[in-house]
């Protein structure tokens, strides 16, 4: 591993406005570098300790140890009490405990079957919408690939600019457009079609699945179609293929990283949806998201509703660690 | 006791640095090999390979960036073991010129010596000084983006040296400019180094940039010190085929030592229809091979054949460079070798220089050739 | 390829109308004057009437302060935590837990947002149990639960800021004699400001929108902007959402237009004193 012994010349601060500007999706692509500045602060081990240990401990306190708890609560029993569960090591006299698992809540999952049935519908409807937001992002994304080189960092601006206004609020918008006697129907009804039921539908929650997280989807495309070398292109061509073919057997396999990212960026927290599903989908078939909301706030049963985010965790387990291990794939092959 | 050989004086009585039995590892890659080294008070040492010898990491220990896998490194008698980079009587000067580019040239000239707490009259003072003495007083209020290449490389200059450190380490000092900017400032650091007595350390892998600024010369392929002598020693004294070969150009002759005497040695080499005569005696096991170096201004071209048996030879010129100052000839010599040759024009006349196709006959003296053995 | 700039053009002409034309909706009926925000009352519209009402709405306007107050704090916070969680994973060598951390500062970019509520709901209930604190739920644990999730964004924000940072700089005030926090502060600092203050906005938004996780963790007493505009909206379509819709658009919008001016404008003054002074010697 020969380091490179020319270094990188001096680049102007406006590259920390470009990633700035264009949001963290893109930046997620970056390169990172690996680390130095250990050996330098050997000596001064006590700061080193604070600047890792402030965010450490944060992290560690508010978010791996809620997890803990939501685990041993999923083994919990339900008490009708504040807090409305049992704790798991109870003590019942002088010299006894006792020590609540319950693996009850587990059974109740597996046997009653709306929850299976709401795991295998949000992953249902998640893995269409991400399907159909990659539809609709990949010609945006390779259409701003392809433009000028000045325009494209207006084009992305522009995609993000929808990011920065109220995620509710645009899932609202869709209210208005997609209601029977809404602004679709009534464009369509001018050309004497529809009116089409198109709330409450699983439609309904593609469009805001797809409206919603479109620059999840954009970004990693873009930055993945962008690096691609346009002579390979030229080349296709001058061997004897059509636009079309070259695209399919060049331009399409290249991208596939940047497809894989963005699917995944878009499908992990789709499945777990609230806000959407509940103003635009359906009321007969819920997503996991709502259920585990209503065991948790109509139902009051805080062990199931944990059971439910565990098995969740579990179902989502293997997409997370794909999203992570590509990530750090990016990062390794990417680094000079 | 001071000798001068090359560019500023050789104390070699004052080691001031001694790299000892250094060994870098990156994994399992070693990228400096079992390095010993000593370099002396006061003067330019220069250290010269191609990329990935290992020649900046070797500055990059000097610097502290980098700690040794094993060996020892001393400044001034002092171990640098613990030593970080902050700590040391060491400045550098990156390739990149590393300039702040949120500060102006004062402000950058001015930051090493605001770590040192110096009372701020005495660092305007020290700074002004400085900034006058690499000539960009009237720039000190300017950004480095609106410094040109070669402004930039005196504002890092002036923000190392302003420390007076003990050595300063230059990273391929001259890479970044054109030619003609080159050699002014070439001549310009040396002065400048022998104005202030500072020792300096410089990475590069341009031999001419070494043979200029240097007093003394390390050449380092892969990871390890090949040889170390002032350009002179270097340039008429290599020690070996690669030494030769990287410094100028040299034509190369291999063959069998055929008569082996205390004050002349005889080579055979299929290379040529006569034997190599060289006039001093070398120490190396008999019927060994060994390579003659010739350097091409060594090489004389005539019409006429040269009297003697050996150190000649019969070609026809092929090919000329024109230089303006001198010329470059490559001969086909019988036998098939091409042999390059360098002449001043020294006669204005084109109609008595050598030209294409001429058949010429090749001489040089019996002291010219190098004979190595590795 | 002719072909090709044709696709381009509809291409991004569908994808803009896609992404935009339900915002102009919102916006032109926020201008109408019938309750039916569909239905287009051409007799008494446009008005402003709607705005009037958002604006004696005490309701949102409590919710509306509420969150920036948390959002602000959040922002900063979360500025703090990831500025330094992102120095950590892009400078510092291997040390124990650096996976745990690493994983840490990015599950929250994917964690569906009902899992990462529910946890920390829990986590204050059984701190109230166990130490008493928090008491109930409020500004607090909604500003923690917010900072939590917000700094993962900040730490990517501010790791690939550094990665693409010239090190040779920090090397270079090294050797002139600071020591690393030194260093931080005077060189780094100053150098990825641009990126902590886009990280500021980006973590302000997040937090302003955050509609789940405030759900769980907020208490009574404590409701956010984006809890109230829930409520209402789940009941149907409502014009003063409208208008407050266009009031955060155009606001955003503003925002957006004014920097990209700004950011133009610097690059133009910096790329012309570049030119200059190549003209120098």
């Amino acid at each position: 591993m020969a380091r490179s012994q020319v270094r990188q010349p001096q680049k102007p601060p406006i590259d920390a406005w470009g990633a700035g500007r264009l949001g963290l999706i893109f930046s997620l692509l970056f390169r990172y570098g690996p680390p130095r500045w250990s050996q330098y602060v050997r000596k001064h081990w006590a700061g080193k300790r604070l600047v890792i240990g402030v965010p450490f401990l944060w992290l560690l306190m508010f978010f791996a140890v809620p997890f803990v708890i939501v685990l041993k609560l999923s083994f919990s029993e339900v008490r009708l009490a504040m807090p409305p569960y049992a704790p798991l090591i109870e003590r019942v006299s002088e010299m006894a405990y006792a020590v609540n698992v319950n693996l009850g809540n587990y059974a109740f999952l597996l046997s009653d079957p709306l929850y299976a049935s709401s795991y295998i519908y949000s992953v249902k409807v998640a893995a269409i919408a991400t399907f159909f937001c990659l539809l609709v992002g990949y010609p945006m994304a390779y259409a701003i690939a392809r433009s000028a080189p000045t325009m494209r960092s207006v084009w992305l601006m522009l995609i993000i600019l929808p990011f920065w206004t109220s995620f509710l609020l645009r899932v609202y918008a869709w209210v208005g457009l997609l209601k029977t006697d809404g602004l679709i129907n009534q464009a369509l009804g001018v050309l004497g079609l529809g009116p089409y039921t198109m709330m409450y539908t699983d439609f309904a929650v593609y469009i805001g699945i797809v409206y919603s997280y479109l620059p999840f989807m954009i970004l990693p495309l873009y930055s993945n179609l962008e690096k691609h070398d346009l002579t390979l292109l030229e080349a296709s061509a001058d061997l004897g293929a059509g636009p079309i073919k070259s695209f399919l057997r060049i331009t399409l396999p290249l991208s596939f990283p940047g497809i894989i990212a963005g699917s995944l960026l878009v499908f992990i927290p789709s499945v777990g949806e609230y806000v959407i599903p509940s103003l635009l989908g359906r009321s007969d078939q819920l997503m996991i998201g709502r259920v585990l909301s209503d065991e948790f706030f109509a139902n009051r049963d805080w062990p199931v509703a944990s059971a439910v985010s565990i098995a969740m965790l579990l179902l989502l387990v293997v997409p997370i660690v794909l999203f992570q291990r590509y990530q750090n794939r990016e990062l390794a092959g990417a680094r000079r | 006791m001071t000798e001068r050989q090359g560019n500023g004086p050789v104390d070699r009585t004052n080691e001031y640095v001694r790299i000892e039995h250094v060994t870098k590892r990156f994994g399992d890659f070693v990228a400096v090999d079992n390095v010993t080294l000593s370099i002396f008070k006061g003067e330019i040492f220069c250290l010269l390979g191609g990329s990935g010898c290992g020649k900046t990491t070797l500055l990059r220990m000097l610097a502290g960036f980098e700690a040794p896998t094993s060996g020892r490194i001393f400044i001034d008698g002092q171990d640098m073991a613990d030593t970080l980079p902050y700590e040391r009587p060491v400045n550098m000067m990156f390739q990149s010129y590393a300039l702040f580019p949120h500060m102006t040239v004062e402000g950058n000239v001015a930051f090493g010596l605001e770590q040192e707490k110096l009372p701020r009259k005495e660092i305007a003072q020290r700074v002004a000084e400085m900034l006058d003495t690499v000539k960009l007083g009237e720039l000190a209020r300017r950004k480095p983006h609106q410094l040109s290449g070669g402004q930039r490389q005196r504002v890092a200059l002036a923000r190392a040296l302003v420390k007076k450190p003990k050595l300063l380490l230059l990273d391929e000092p001259l890479g970044a400019l054109d030619k003609k900017l080159r050699e002014a400032t070439q001549f310009e650091l040396i002065n400048l180094q022998e104005k202030l007595g500072v020792t300096f350390v410089v990475v590069t892998h341009d031999q001419e940039e070494a043979m200029t600024l240097a007093s003394r010369i390390g050449v380092m392929d892969r990871g390890e010190i090949v040889q170390v002598g002032t350009p002179t020693e270097i340039y008429e004294y290599p020690n070996s085929k690669f030494v030769a070969d990287f410094i100028g150009s040299v034509n190369m002759f291999e063959g069998r030592m055929i008569e082996d005497e205390p004050n002349y040695v005889r080579i055979q080499t299929p290379d040529l229809p006569c034997t190599i005569y060289v006039d001093h005696g070398i120490s190396a096991a008999p019927g060994a091979t060994v390579w003659a170096a010739i350097r091409p201004e060594k090489i004389d071209i005539e019409r006429e054949e040269p009297a003697g048996r050996d150190n000649r030879a019969r070609g026809v010129v092929r090919d000329i460079a024109y230089m303006g100052d001198m010329s470059i000839y490559l001969v086909k010599i019988d036998g098939g070798k091409m042999v390059r040759v360098t002449l001043p024009n020294s006669v204005r006349q084109l109609s008595e220089r050598i030209s294409w196709d001429e058949p010429v006959w090749l001489t040089w003296d019996a002291s010219s050739p190098v004979i190595l053995t590795q | 390829m002719k072909s090709q700039s044709w696709f381009r053009r509809l291409a991004l002409f569908f994808g803009f109308a896609f992404l935009y034309v339900p915002i102009l909706s919102m916006i032109v009926f926020s201008f109408n004057n019938s309750r039916l925000v569909t239905v287009w009352d051409a007799d008494d519209s446009p008005t402003l009437k709607w705005y009037r009402q958002l604006l004696e709405n005490e309701q949102i306007l409590g919710a509306a302060w509420l969150s920036i107050k948390v959002a602000a704090v959040t922002a900063t916070g979360a500025v703090i935590l990831g500025t330094l969680a992102g120095l950590v994973l892009a400078r510092f060598g291997p040390f124990r837990g650096r996976t745990l951390l690493s994983g840490m500062t990015t599950a929250p970019l994917v964690m569906p947002e009902v899992i990462t509520g529910l946890s920390l709901l829990l986590l204050f209930v059984f701190l109230e149990q166990l130490i008493g604190w928090p008491q109930g739920r409020g500004f607090s644990t909604i500003v923690i639960a917010h900072v939590t999730f917000a700094m993962a964004y900040v730490t990517v924000v501010v790791q690939s800021r550094l990665a693409t940072f010239d090190d040779s700089l920090e090397e270079a005030a090294l050797d002139l004699g600071a020591r690393p926090a030194k260093v931080f502060f005077r060189i780094t600092l100053p150098l990825i400001l641009p990126a902590i203050l886009s990280g500021w906005l980006l973590a302000f938004t997040l937090s302003w929108d955050d509609l789940v996780i405030s759900q769980f963790v907020a208490g009574p007493g404590s409701t956010t902007l984006p809890m109230v505009v829930f409520s209402k909206v789940r009941l149907g379509v409502s014009p003063d959402i409208n208008a407050l819709a266009t009031i955060m658009v155009t606001i955003v919008g503003l925002g957006v237009l004014l920097s990209a001016i700004w950011m133009r404008r610097q690059e133009r003054r910096l790329a012309l004193e570049m030119q200059m002074a190549k003209a120098d010697k």
